[in-house]
This record gives structure tokens, C-alpha cells and sequence, in this order.
């Protein structure tokens, strides 16, 4: 196990490496500077604003130096905001990303899973088509249609709950559901199958046959098997709820991270798009680390893949 | 007169006639999965709508008076009516007719961005199960590595570096959304390559170009299909997703994202600029997804819920 884990976490460095290198050469590529403005500025002084930044030496030699500070933990100044650093923006937005984030994937998994389960359990009556043909909806809803649908009708006709800022604790309550609800239902969605597929295993006849009482059947035989594809997405469910965060945080003006990122790729912000990518890049390969982990400790066949 | 009875007879109980040209070709599996695909209501009725759907986007904009892009300050912003039935927007454009010519952008997205995804996807995927052994594992492991990837990042920085055309959105969609089609297609062609067929198609000295394009790909068409029309509506997501953020099609040119972004920014006042993009765009997600659904129930009976 210590072996897998270690193999897996310089596979994550290398990955993070890569990232880096492609964001690094995507970003030079764009066209125009962080610096050109509307108003012309003196060639003299252009020149001593690319010179501050390190803008004036080569692309390689930039790219050592950048990477050399960023594995100290340094990711620069902003190109964009005069006298403030990445990392003091990163400081200041994370902790309102973290609590946006954790709370829609905790929605997201008290919401999907039991509903998964339930379906799963009362297959074919409508205790499953009922949570399933919501999940239906909730999938075909995306979070930039879900967002301003739940402003509409919570915020502006019903009056209940603020539609933009981030100030008090009602103010988490429809971006969280704008994020959480789409991942409810791939949840829901992964859970029945998952479970639908351990019942349906010819041990599960067996134990009926012997008579197992339902309940340790489901919770005790088929729960772990069951819960694999749910614990599998949950990689690719941080991934989107970050990628989400770009539209919520939009829609409902919230200081977090991605409308950071959104900003800093359309202003060219070299450095505060390169300490973003990094940061999200690493989040995700983190939570894939711990998916992997996880999945391992449930079904140890894996190990040997 | 007497070809007009006949073909009358035949119009009649045209199904099994369809059947029965299908059976000439010698594909029971195809014909077995119409006839279950059929007896899906959910699936047959997302098929009919989806279809209407797509006929109101094509050729709606021919039949409407109003041009996507003519303004009419005058009448700005104006709600459901006898002369706009979906309202005008803010700059009195009308807006059914940019609820079409939307459309269009997005279904032709949802297409060309699949065929993308599936070209690379099929053909990867075919390699990696064929040759086997240490250049599948290679291969499948760098298909893991891309799936654990933030890819609307990458997108979004192509966007903004390679400037904001159509064209190459379309690629870059479909370059992020091959990766479970090449799985589908190898975890196919790794357990067909053991039969006899193929072993058959060996011993006659195929090569190996063959084997794939001719005996291979064909036998995994199946999921294929199934995984591709489910690409679609991913497809789809993911460009409104940038064209929400500005990043995908520009004005004034329209796609149903471009028109919910619109929609959303003055939905306090005009609502109706929201609602008809949102309501077709949820709508064709939904149908994509149960036609999606019941053609892996139609091709894959196993598979199917009991």
C-alpha cells in the first residue's frame, strides 16, 4: 500500500509538472501583453514595467525562474493588480471557494446517494422513478441555467434568499444548491447502478435463499460494492464542481476563486492564471490520490492493475 | 393507377417493409434493437422531439419574417405577442428567430465536436486493444492521466489564446471528450480479438489495418453509438458553458448559451429572455440523453433494467 501511495503521489508531481509546462507555453502564446492598455505608454517606461516582471529575458529563462518560485511557494505578482501578489488574491478567495465547494459536494452526496439507494432498493416502483426522473431533470439543468432559474424564482419573485454577494450564511444557500444539485444526480444516478448490480449478483440469491434479512443484505453485503462507482466520481465531480465555481461564482458575484480565474484568463493576468491552474490542478490530483486510495482499501483486486 | 394502388398497399403497413430491407442486409442484431428501441416510449418520444427540434432550428429561420440580427430599437424588449411569439430582446431583436439560429450553432457543435471526439476516440481506443500487452498499458494509463485533468481549464486558456473562433472550439471540445469513447472501444476490441473471426482473419493474412477497420470496429458499433449519442449532449454542455462565460461564440452571433447569458443578465425585468433558451436547451439535453439511454437498452439488452 505504502508503495502504491508513493508511486501515485510522483505520478500526481509529474502530472502537476506537465500542467504547468502546458499552461506556461499556452499562456505565452496568447497574443497582445498583461501590460498594453487603452491609453499608449512611453516605449521607456513599457520597457522598465517588462523588465520589473522579468517580461524582458528569454521564454526559457522565464520559464526556470517561474517554476524555481512557484516550488518555493511564490507565484508572483499579479500582472494586472498593481502591488498585489497571486498568492495574496489566493489567500484572500480560497477560503470562500473551500466553503462553496464542500458544502455543494456534501449536498451533492446527502442528496444523491440515499436517493440512489432508495431507487435502487425499490427498483421499478415509484420511490425510483420518482428520485430518477428528477435526476434526469437535475442532469439536463445545467448550473448556468439552475443559477439564474434559482435567482428567479428564490431571490427575485418568492424574495427569500439574496441573489448576489457573499456575506452572511443565507448567502451560501443557492449558489450551493446551483452547485450541489447537478452533482446530487450523477450521484444518484452512479449509486443505483452500482447497487442495482450488486443485488443483482448470484451470492445476493444465496444469502436470500438462506435467509439473510433484507436489511443486512443491502447495508452489509452490497453497500461497499455498491458505493464504487459514487467514490470513483468523486474525482471528476471536484474537477466540475471547480470548473462550476467559474459560473456560479459569476452569476452570484461571489469573491471566490473561479471568478478570479475567469478574469485573470480574459485580462491576461500571466501569473494569477498559472498560480490558479496550479492550485486547481493540484486539488484535483489530490482528490484522484485519495479516490485511488480509497477504492483500493475497498476492493484490493485493484492493486494489482 | 395501378402503381399508385400498389405502393398505397405497401404505404400501409410500411414498418415491416422497413424491417425486411434491413433483414436483406444481414443485421438481426440492428433490426432486433429498432423493434426494442420501438417498444421504448420514453426513447421513441425524445426521438420525435428531438427531431422537431432540430427541424424548428434548421428551417425555422426561412419561414420567420424576421431577420436573427435586425434590430428594431423601437419595439426593444418586448414580451410573448401576436408579431414576436418569444418576445424581442433588449435590442429588439426578435427572439424565436435567435432561439433557431442558436440552435443550429449548438446542435451543429453537438455534432461536429462528437465526430471529433469520435474519430480520435475509435481509432486510439482500436489501437491500444489490438497491439495489447505494454503499449496498451501505456497507452490506457495516458488516457487516465488526461481523465483526471482540469480540461475546462485547457479549453478555456485555448480559447483566450487562439482567439475565440468557432472552428477551433469545436476541436478543442472534441479533443477532451474522446477519452470514455476510447475505452468503450478498447475494453470492446480486447475481448473480441480472442475469437475466432479474428484469429480466422489472422490465419488468411489480413493485415492489421484491416482486421481493425473490418472486424473489429464493426462488431463494437454498438456501445459506440450509445456513447456517442451521450457525447452529444456533454458537447453541447460544455460549449454553452463557454459561451455563457464569454469565451465561446461571440455576438452577435448566437448560441443557446450565448442567448441564457443574455437571458440571465436581465432576467429581473425580461424573463422571458431566459426562459425560451433555457427551456430548448434543457429540453434537447433531455431528449439526447433518454434516446442515449434507451439505445444501450435497445443494443445492449444485458444491460437492460431487469
Amino acid at each position: 500500500m505504502l508503495k502504491f501511495i508513493a508511486l501515485r503521489l510522483l505520478q500526481g508531481m509529474l502530472v502537476l509538472l506537465g500542467i504547468y509546462a502546458v499552461t506556461f507555453v499556452l499562456v505565452a502564446a496568447t497574443p497582445g501583453s498583461p501590460f498594453s492598455s487603452e491609453r499608449a505608454i512611453a516605449p521607456e517606461i513599457l520597457a522598465q514595467i517588462e523588465a520589473f516582471y522579468g517580461y524582458d529575458k528569454p521564454l526559457g529563462e522565464r520559464f526556470i525562474t517561474s517554476l524555481g518560485n512557484v516550488l518555493q511557494g511564490e507565484f508572483g505578482p499579479s500582472a494586472v493588480y498593481a502591488n498585489r501578489t497571486v498568492t495574496q488574491i489566493i489567500a484572500e478567495s480560497f477560503p470562500v471557494s473551500i466553503k462553496l465547494g464542500s458544502i455543494s459536494l456534501l449536498l451533492a452526496l446527502v442528496l444523491g446517494v440515499p436517493a440512489g439507494i432508495l431507487a435502487a432498493v425499490k427498483r421499478n416502483t415509484w420511490l425510483d422513478y420518482l428520485p430518477m426522473s428528477v435526476s434526469m431533470a437535475g442532469i439536463c439543468l445545467p448550473t448556468f441555467v439552475m443559477g439564474p432559474l434559482l435567482a428567479l424564482v428564490f431571490g427575485l419573485i418568492l424574495k427569500m434568499l439574496p441573489v448576489a454577494g457573499w456575506y452572511g450564511p443565507e448567502y451560501v444557500v443557492l449558489p450551493a444548491t446551483t452547485l450541489g444539485l447537478y452533482y446530487a444526480a450523477y450521484f444518484a444516478r452512479l449509486t443505483r447502478g452500482g447497487m442495482l448490480e450488486m443485488l443483482n449478483q448470484d451470492w445476493v440469491r444465496t444469502a436470500r435463499a438462506k435467509g439473510v434479512p433484507e436489511h443486512t443484505i443491502i447495508w452489509k453485503h452490497c453497500l461497499k460494492g455498491g458505493l464504487i462507482p459514487a467514490i470513483t466520481f468523486l474525482g471528476p465531480a471536484l474537477a466540475g464542481i471547480i470548473s462550476g465555481s467559474f459560473v456560479v461564482e459569476t452569476i452570484f458575484q461571489i469573491p471566490g476563486l473561479g471568478q478570479w480565474f475567469v478574469r485573470a484568463a480574459l485580462n491576461r493576468d500571466d501569473f494569477l492564471v498559472l498560480g490558479l491552474t496550479v492550485l486547481f490542478a493540484a486539488m484535483i490530483v489530490i482528490m484522484n490520490l485519495l479516490v485511488d486510495i480509497v477504492q483500493v482499501a475497498l476492493n484490493p483486486r485493484l492493486k494489482y492493475d | 393507377m395501378t402503381d399508385h394502388s400498389e405502393t398505397a398497399v405497401l404505404g400501409k403497413d410500411s414498418a415491416p417493409v422497413i424491417a425486411e430491407e434491413e433483414l436483406v442486409e444481414g443485421s438481426s442484431l440492428w433490426k432486433d434493437a429498432w423493434a426494442r428501441l420501438r417498444k421504448n416510449k420514453v426513447a421513441v418520444g425524445s426521438l420525435v422531439v428531438f427531431v422537431l427540434i432540430c427541424l424548428f432550428c434548421v428551417l425555422g429561420p426561412f419561414l420567420s419574417p424576421y431577420d436573427s440580427n435586425a434590430q428594431d430599437l423601437f419595439s426593444g424588449a418586448e414580451g410573448p405577442s401576436a408579431d414576436h411569439w418569444f418576445g424581442t430582446d433588449t435590442l429588439g431583436r426578435d427572439l424565436m428567430v435567435r432561439v433557431m439560429v442558436g440552435g443550429r450553432i449548438s446542435l451543429m457543435v453537438g455534432l461536429v465536436a462528437t465526430v471529433v471526439a469520435l474519430a480520435i476516440g475509435v481509432i486510439y481506443g482500436a489501437t491500444a486493444g489490438y497491439i495489447g500487452g505494454k503499449v496498451d498499458a501505456s497507452m490506457m494509463r495516458f488516457v487516465d492521466l488526461l481523465y483526471a485533468l482540469p480540461f475546462t481549464i485547457f479549453v478555456i486558456l485555448l480559447m483566450v489564446a487562439f482567439g475565440r473562433s468557432m472552428w477551433l472550439m469545436f476541436v478543442a471540445i472534441g479533443c477532451v471528450e474522446w477519452l470514455s469513447m476510447a475505452r468503450i472501444v478498447r475494453s470492446g476490441v480486447l475481448s473480441l480479438k480472442k475469437q475466432e473471426f479474428v484469429e480466422a482473419a489472422v490465419s488468411l493474412g489480413y493485415s492489421h489495418s484491416r482486421i481493425i477497420l473490418r472486424h473489429l470496429i464493426p462488431n463494437v458499433l454498438g456501445p459506440v453509438i450509445v456513447i456517442a449519442t451521450l457525447t452529444v449532449p456533454a458537447v453541447m454542455l460544455l460549449e454553452a458553458f463557454l459561451s455563457f462565460l464569454g469565451l465561446g461564440v461571440q455576438p452577435p452571433n448566437a448560441s443557446w448559451g450565448v442567448l441564457i447569458n443574455e437571458g440571465q443578465a436581465n432576467m429581473e425585468i425580461y424573463p422571458w429572455l431566459l426562459l425560451f433558451p433555457a427551456a430548448f436547451f434543457a429540453v434537447t439535453l433531455f431528449c439526447l440523453n433518454f434516446i442515449g439511454d434507451g439505445l444501450r437498452d435497445a443494443l445492449d439488452p444485458k444491460s437492460a433494467k431487469d
